[in-house]
């Protein structure tokens, strides 16, 4: 166990290195320049900008800087916005951000479960039916169509919920129903499969005999075993909120990570861009290590050898 | 069940003939494996209905640009944001299609009448007189050319690699097995934007970008696959006989591999539409003039206030076009592999 959680740190450690690496290469390789009034600059101007910002060395110089720097934690200055340290303008933006995040995976697989307890219960009645419907809506339509149909709907036409910005928690409600859809849809999808599989196993049969109620059957005996797949399912989800916070903090307005990035993208901002990639990878592949590790405590069956994958 | 008993009498009881040649009769035509997923995917109602609804959308949006009379960047700043209006459905009263609109203030005016166009726009007109009938068919076709496109450079890229790694085996092997690793814990999305940044965004990097991103899952599942076939013996055979190995691989292997390539493909394409569309809605998608699905959201999505029309004509057609992707890639995977099953 211990061997393979050390192997999979190092795995995690070359993986960041990479990303780093190509973050940093490619920024370089892209057209345009970060200086919103470069031309207007003499070239001499030009030149001080750029000695300011370290611009003018050499790349390989540069990336070792960049390098050096990411240890200490240091993900350079920001270009446009107001010359902040990249690492403050994330801190700063990383509470809504993780709220959502939090919020959206929290309440869309519990939702996700119950809906896929229900329909495996039910096997082929409506109520089956109806949640796999459910299910596949959440999977199919973009989160940004769904948000923006909300937004219209619920918050313009008939003024429930408040449209726009961060400001209490009536305001984390829609972006979160938003970004809880994929959640709700992929965990009761899993769910029900594991579900069905594990009711027709012999220990449930059992407690059947001994005369347990169907409730107790199902959640004290059949919904334990069933759990434990869907951590393997928290890694995609994790992605699938990474991606969702960009567009869903845009349309809300939420002044979080991702509607940073989106506005970093617009305007060229290196450093910031580079930030944020580094961030959202670090959070995802601590995150995918902290699932397959997880998986192997809580199921012992599940033996950790070599890292077959 | 029955509890209750049964008399039968015994009359209704004759004895069986025993013939031995007719246990060997068969008495259905044999099915070959493609005939056989038909056969399942034909009982999937939901995969058929997809399958024909998405042909219906196919058409549309090949068929759609020819009969609308407008082209995709046909402007005309005097019929700028009609609401939708067609003909015959207008006089339905619940439906959206009577070319009225319901003002802030709560008045509802005829558009048409008021700017004097006796046309008939099917979805209505954008910002710039354009009629969306015409963009949307238009962008379906660009958001289904991307789509296929990265599915087919995902799955190229993807057999290929996973082919070679499993044929070959050994360190070959691992060594191809660490790239991926590293690959697969990079972010999709972090590549896709990267890639954007860099070249200019258009439909061919975006394609390669979804590509590049796309391919692992397959080289995964081709790798593990070809593992296991390569010990059976028409390999061997084949081997023996001299063949080379791309020989091996291409005409022997990749063959009996059909199934779960074209399952994993399936669930690509749904997945590159909505690639698409997010990255054009994040702004780095397509630009004018081209239009696809994803542009024309988040053009709508800007006036969705005053014009929602704008928005919920691709958005409802994206929607349709996913659900029917989802469903036609279960159905496809229930068919050809049973025991994937979900």
């Amino acid at each position: 166990m211990a061997r393979y959680i050390i192997k999979r740190f190092i795995y995690m450690l070359i993986t960041l290195f990479v990303i780093a690496s190509l973050t940093f290469f490619l920024m370089k390789l892209i057209p345009g320049t970060p200086f919103s009034t470069a031309g207007k600059l003499s070239p001499e101007q030009l030149q001080i900008m750029k000695e300011n910002y370290g611009l003018d060395q050499p790349i390989a110089v540069q990336y070792a800087q960049y390098i050096v720097g990411l240890l200490k934690g240091d993900l350079g200055i920001s270009f446009q916005f107001n010359n902040v340290p990249v690492t403050q303008l994330l801190l700063e933006r990383i509470q809504p951000s993780l709220v959502l995040g939090f919020q959206a995976i929290f309440f869309g697989t519990i939702i996700g479960i119950v809906l896929g307890v229900i329909s495996a219960l039910k096997q082929n009645t409506w109520i089956d039916y109806s949640s796999t419907f459910i299910a596949v809506l959440g999977k199919s339509i973009p989160n940004f169509v769904f948000a923006g149909v909300m937004q219209y709907y619920i918050g313009v036409k008939l003024g429930w919920l408040p449209v726009l910005f961060w400001k209490g928690w009536d305001y984390t409600i829609m972006p979160t129903i938003a970004l809880a859809m994929f959640p709700i849809a992929i965990t009761a999808r899993f769910m029900r499969t594991e579900m069905i599989d594990v009711l027709g196993s012999d220990y449930i049969t059992l407690a059947k005999a001994k005369g347990a109620s169907s409730f107790e059957v199902a959640f004290k005996h059949g919904l334990r075993n069933a759990l434990i797949p869907v951590i393997t399912v928290l890694g995609p989800l994790t992605v699938s909120l990474m991606t969702g916070s960009l567009v869903i903090e845009q349309i809300f307005a939420i002044p979080g990570i991702g509607e940073q990035f989106v506005k970093a993208i617009t305007v060229n901002d290196y450093s910031v861009i580079m930030g944020t990639t580094l961030l959202f990878s670090f959070m995802f592949v601590v995150i995918i290590l902290i699932v397959d590790i997880l998986y192997g405590v809580i199921d012992p069956r599940i033996r950790l050898s070599g890292g077959k994958k | 069940m029955a509890k209750e008993d049964m008399e039968i009498s015994k009359d209704k009881f004759a004895p069986a003939i025993l013939d031995a040649s007719l246990g060997e009769v068969i008495g259905k035509p044999s099915l070959n494996f493609w005939q056989d997923s038909w056969l399942r995917i034909r009982k999937n109602k939901a995969a058929l209905v997809s399958m024909i609804v998405m042909l219906l959308v196919i058409i549309l949006a090949f068929v759609g640009p020819l009969i609308s009379g407008h082209g995709t960047n046909d402007q005309d700043l005097k019929r700028t944001n009609l609401p939708a209006k067609i003909p015959a459905l207008e006089s339905v009263s619940w439906l959206p299609f009577d070319g009225t609109m319901v003002r802030n203030d709560g008045t509802v005016v005829d558009v048409y009448e008021q700017k004097n166009i006796d046309e008939y726009f099917w979805f209505g007109t954008d910002s710039l007189g354009r009629d969306l009938f015409t963009r949307v068919a238009k962008g379906i076709q660009i958001s289904l050319y991307i789509a296929f496109l990265a599915a087919l450079l995902d799955m190229v890229i993807g057999v290929t690699y996973g082919a070679i790694a499993g044929y070959f085996g050994g360190r070959l092997d691992s060594m191809m097995q660490r790239v991926i690793e590293v690959i697969s814990g990079i972010p999709n999305l972090v590549v896709v934007i990267l890639m954007i940044l860099v070249f200019k965004p258009g439909i061919m990097s975006i394609t390669i970008a979804l590509a590049i991103t796309g391919w692992t899952t397959m080289a995964r599942v081709v790798r593990a696959q070809v593992l296991k076939l390569k010990e059976q013996e028409y390999v061997l055979a084949s081997r023996t006989l001299g063949n080379s190995h791309s020989k091996i691989i291409f005409k022997h292997l990749l063959p009996n591999l059909a199934g779960v390539i074209i399952i994993n493909t399936m669930f690509t394409i749904p997945n590159a539409i909505f690639f698409e569309a997010f990255l054009s809605f994040i702004g780095l998608g397509l630009s004018s003039p081209l239009a696809s699905l994803g542009t024309l959201i988040d053009d709508g999505f800007k006036t969705l206030r005053l014009y929602p029309h704008l928005m919920i004509f691709p958005a409802v057609f994206i929607s349709i076009i996913m659900v029917c992707f989802n469903m036609i890639a279960d159905g496809i995977r229930d068919a050809l592999d049973p025991k994937m099953r979900d």
